[in-house]
């Protein structure tokens, strides 16, 4: 029993002229299922984001030593670019946006698909071969070396071939950004069961309004940045050329202006994931739903006028650093608010560390070291002394990876039984957890440490100085590459022959629980009614606790 | 919201409505991708200013635009935004002919605007890569035109489906009624950048 009753009267059957079932090379087509594309961003972002992370280990071979004797500094540029633009466009952003958000939207709102089933297909499809394109760049002149910002002039000097393609590739994946948020505005706003009320609505799917309105106006201006720059190296234009009257920082401006947003982009659905995750495996009513739900959509309006405190140094007039810095600080409001919210929702709760839970606490402590660090740049004295060092590779790889990459996890342990009608083994993700955990710790931690002393980022060598500092990255990096192992096996195996999961493992009470796992193909017989809220434990009418929950072996 | 428990008891019309086809939410998915569209002009609309203010003289004595062309362009392209209109009234009583006959004329005009384009293009004497103004000046326009192509495109699409009479009629018209909404907001767009680049540089 969960959000809703199942109601089967008879004479209502589904066929429409679907398979009962999808076959595996289903998944390999122009699918219009929002669940087979649902899985299949997540299976591309999950094999890109291997690719980004093979480029990461390389790049810490290369930082074991202060000298370039491993990758010559064309190609360490090259992987260090390449590396943060798959990191974001083709890993986080579409698993957390695409793969979650296809995968969970309608079957959180009771829907049978999404409002443009064919555009959301076009909007996948557009990803694979953006990738292919950013890989392939590597064959055609060693790839974009620029930096994952390509600020000009050095993204027109360098490379201009793999630059380009770095843009289109870019614009690609931007437009795949634009489309997926037409369909989710639509999707949430006309879609959902009649029974269902804004504020009935599970907070994942507020969380993807709110990602869905920032990625719908902030992308187009990066799209025309990406145009810009396009024009500027292949057609002669100098609209970023200082010697001809044009001016760099008008790309800086932007470019953050969707740059600054697309961080919010793959945090915002994460918490989205934390608010689904935390409430079902402590047994308790998520506390603040109103706050937390609003508390989305401040940061979306917020953090559209925060960009320029990624330019205090780029010659910023004085009142600009000042309503930058302030503008800045106050997304740490809503931000702490949901903090708070999900620190009260564990509190007295009854608590089970499943892996799930554990990465979801995990991300709480990494997420509010990291966005503390954040208020520390934020403020425009402290960012000029640290900029362009390792301090904000520190910073945003703690909210990326200790906030992102951690929801994410916690996302797949959570709904991969849907998904897959099988569970996760449960050890071996608890092996995943701990070598994530202490491979995070030890390789971001020493980084804000070589930035306050002065180590400058995206440099292949630097002071013999720092040498035992960038040798504990180092080494934590190579825990980290090794925790994905257990991982993967964990999920190829356990997709193939894990425990069974049958419908509502989790005894969790969201609509996408109340049909079966994975769900038919348009997700239910008849389409479910709202009985009670979606995070209603704890209380009478639904008795949820008098079940024991499946323990997974 | 905790603990409210929403039993409602419409139990049977509810699950009968479930297996309904949901309404046509086409209209509102274009309107949402609009937004973002305009967006991406107002960067580039933001470009040209910034380059404006920071620049003495704009546009330089030797890139400067002509103005009866584009302002006769400009006429026919809104009252083409009214003709559009008439189009889809009409199918709206059912009445097919009138909806071609509208939509053809409109086709016409758009492609008048883009023919008069070109012909600017031809005849100002300076090209894309001449100075920071003429790039902004033909990549704004251009990429408007591109636009208006576009446009073009969708309307030929309604008149060249059109001809079954079945396919559209007073109860189906949302193809019709996509591409007047498109058509308005390349109107809407060229209105913004015909002030901007030809008007207001003339102060």
């Amino acid at each position: 029993m969960a959000q809703a009753d199942i109601l089967t009267p008879s004479g209502v059957q589904g066929g429409h002229g679907h398979p009962d079932k999808w076959k595996w090379y289903d998944y390999f087509t122009f699918n219009v299922d929002h669940k087979v594309i649902g899985i299949q961003y997540l299976v591309t972002s999950f094999l890109f984001y291997l690719v980004g992370g093979f480029m990461a280990v390389l790049m810490r071979t290369e930082l074991a030593t202060p000298d370039s004797d491993f990758l010559t500094p064309e190609l360490y540029n090259a992987f260090l670019t390449n590396h943060g633009t798959i990191m974001i466009f083709l890993w986080i952003v579409p698993a957390a946006i695409g793969g979650f958000g296809n995968y969970l939207i309608p079957l959180m709102i009771g829907a049978r698909d999404m409002a443009f089933p064919k555009l959301n297909a076009l909007a996948f499809w557009l990803n694979p071969p953006a990738g292919a394109l950013l890989v392939g760049s590597f064959f055609v002149g060693g790839g974009a070396q620029s930096g994952w910002t390509s600020y000009p002039p050095l993204s027109e000097i360098t490379a201009n071939l793999p630059q380009t393609l770095w843009c289109l590739a870019i614009v690609m994946v931007g437009s795949s950004s634009i489309l997926g948020s037409v369909n989710f505005l639509v999707t949430i706003w006309k879609m959902r069961v009649p029974s269902m009320a804004w504020d009935q609505m599970p907070l994942f799917c507020w969380a993807m309004v709110a990602t869905s309105l920032l990625a719908l106006f902030a992308t187009p201006v990066l799209a025309a940045a990406m145009v810009l720059l396009l024009f500027d190296i292949n057609f002669g234009t100098s609209f970023f050329k200082p010697d001809a009257g044009g001016n760099v920082v008008v790309y800086q401006h932007l470019f953050w202006f969707y740059s600054h947003p697309a961080v919010y982009l793959m945090i915002l659905p994460i918490f989205g994931i934390m608010s689904e995750v935390i409430p079902v495996h402590a047994r308790k009513p998520i506390f603040g739903y109103k706050a937390i739900a609003y508390s989305s959509m401040a940061i979306c309006l917020v953090g559209l006028f925060v960009w320029v405190h990624h330019m205090f140094t780029s010659g910023t007039a004085p009142w600009m650093r000042i309503f930058f810095t302030i503008s800045t600080l106050i997304v740490a409001v809503p931000t702490g608010v949901k903090i708070f919210s999900w620190v009260a929702t564990l509190w007295g709760g009854k608590i089970r560390y499943t892996t799930a839970m554990l990465f979801a606490v995990g991300l709480l402590s990494m997420f509010v070291f990291g966005g503390l660090s954040g208020v520390t740049l934020g403020a425009a004295p402290f960012d000029i002394h640290v900029h362009d060092t390792y301090y904000v590779v520190g910073h945003f790889h703690y909210v990326l990876f200790g906030g992102s990459v951690f929801g994410i996890y916690a996302g797949i342990y959570h709904w991969f039984p849907k998904m897959t009608g099988r569970m996760l083994n449960e050890p071996l993700g608890k092996v995943h957890f701990v070598l994530t955990f202490i491979g995070t710790i030890l390789t971001f931690t020493p980084m804000h440490s070589l930035g306050m002393q002065g180590m400058p980022r995206r440099v292949a060598m630097y002071d013999p100085q720092f040498t035992s500092l960038n040798q504990l990255v180092t080494v934590g990096s190579y825990i980290l590459a090794v925790s994905v192992i257990p991982f993967y096996i964990n999920v190829i195996w356990s997709w193939m022959a894990g425990q069974k999961a049958g419908p509502n493992p989790w005894n969790a009470l969201t609509l996408e629980w109340t049909t079966d796992s994975p769900p038919i193909i348009e997700n239910w017989e008849v389409l479910p009614v709202l009985t009670h809220g979606p995070y209603d434990y704890g209380f009478d009418p639904t008795a949820e606790d008098a079940e024991e929950a499946l323990v997974p072996k | 919201m905790q603990g409210t428990v929403d039993s409602t008891p419409v139990v049977t019309g509810h699950a009968v409505a479930a297996h309904e086809e949901h309404q046509d939410l086409r209209v509102l998915g274009l309107i949402t991708f609009l937004c973002s569209e305009f967006l991406m002009f107002a960067g580039f609309f933001a470009v040209f200013l910034v380059f404006w203010g920071s620049k003495a003289e704009w546009p330089p004595k030797e890139t400067e635009v002509e103005l009866l062309l584009p302002a006769v362009n400009t006429l026919i392209l809104v009252s083409s935004s009214l003709v559009i209109n008439l189009g889809t009234k009409a199918i709206k009583k059912n009445d097919l002919a009138g909806l071609r006959r509208w939509f053809g004329i409109t086709a016409a005009m758009g492609a008048i605007f883009l023919a008069g384009q070109v012909y600017e293009y031809m005849h100002l004497g300076y090209g894309l890569k001449t100075n920071l103004f003429s790039n902004c000046f033909y990549l704004l326009t251009g990429f408007h035109g591109l636009h208006v192509f576009i446009g073009l495109v969708l309307i030929l699409g309604v008149l060249w489906r059109s001809r079954r009479a079945d396919h559209y009629s007073d109860m189906t018209h949302t193809g019709p009624e996509m591409a007047e909404i498109y058509w308005h907001f390349v109107d809407v767009v060229w209105i913004v950048l015909f002030s901007l680049i030809y008007l207001l540089t003339l102060l």
